[in-house]
């Protein structure tokens, strides 16, 4: 039942976020490119406000999957190296922490754009 | 310039209306299931690897996600999930990776360097810029508090 629960959660806190992206597309002319920008800043400020944690605690995957946790986690390693190294370890950060994701995102993607073909879009 | 305000404006009147409930369902929707498979593949690798630090799982989760997407772009899935799910496709990581796999395709033929390489952060590279200037902001904060 608890993992249940848990899942709920991770559902409605993502899916929600999803949501007023969505809002976005529909209301405004704002691009694909903007709406990520504006949802990793999102996460980068709460991060640094320290709701991020809670909403973490709360959601889990339901704030770190969506582009918000891409800005969050960046947000805490750039805040935890500077604690803990000084100036370096506020540069070093950042990107120390989401390498992984960044990574695979450059690596596959070049080793897919070799080995597929984009197909024409249907109109 | 009032000519072409006059046609937005006539465009949009005469545009059919987007279905606003459906494509905010559609959005919560896929990404409610999308969050739901990174919980998922956390909640799995933490049975594996008790051990594994919070952080590194984030990274494992984000990993296999970007792997995923990635692949169901190349075989052109992913696609079918965007006009599915609008927002919901696009906003998680799963978006970012989309993001930087379909434009590269897109432009495979007009060689490596200038057509995968390059066109691979047409919408990933501003992410990424805002992303490394907040992270450096937030290290800046980081050493006062």
């Amino acid at each position: 039942m608890e993992i249940f629960l848990t899942y709920l959660k991770v559902f409605a806190v993502g899916g929600v976020l999803c949501l007023l992206g969505q809002i976005l597309i529909n209301k405004t002319d704002i691009t694909p490119a903007r709406i990520l920008v504006l949802f990793l800043l999102l996460g980068a400020v709460l991060e640094v406000t320290g709701a991020f944690k809670f909403i973490e605690e709360f959601a889990k995957a339901g704030i770190t999957v969506p582009i918000t946790g891409f800005g969050g986690t960046l947000a805490r390693g750039a805040m935890k190296g500077a604690e803990e190294e000084g100036i370096l370890g506020g540069v070093l950060g950042g990107l120390r922490a989401v390498s992984g994701g960044l990574t695979a995102a450059i690596f596959f993607g070049f080793l897919f754009a070799l080995i597929f073909k984009a197909k024409t879009k249907p109109n | 310039m009032i000519e072409a305000k006059a046609y937005q404006e006539y465009v949009k009147q005469s545009a059919p209306k987007t279905k606003m409930m459906s494509t905010l369902l559609k959005a919560f929707l896929t990404g409610g299931i999308i969050c739901c498979t990174g919980q998922a593949v956390a909640d799995i690798i933490k049975v594996i690897i008790p051990d594994m630090s919070k952080e590194n799982i984030g990274a494992f989760v984000s990993i296999t996600l970007v792997f995923l997407s990635a692949l169901l772009t190349g075989i052109g899935v992913y696609d079918r999930i965007g006009r599915f799910g609008g927002a919901g496709s696009l906003i998680p990581i799963t978006g970012f990776a989309n993001a930087v796999v379909a434009p590269a395709m897109e432009y495979n033929r007009e060689g490596v360097v200038f057509g995968i390489c390059s066109k691979m952060f047409v919408i990933a590279g501003p992410v990424i810029v805002f992303g490394v200037v907040a992270g450096v902001i937030a290290g800046i904060i980081g050493l006062f508090i």
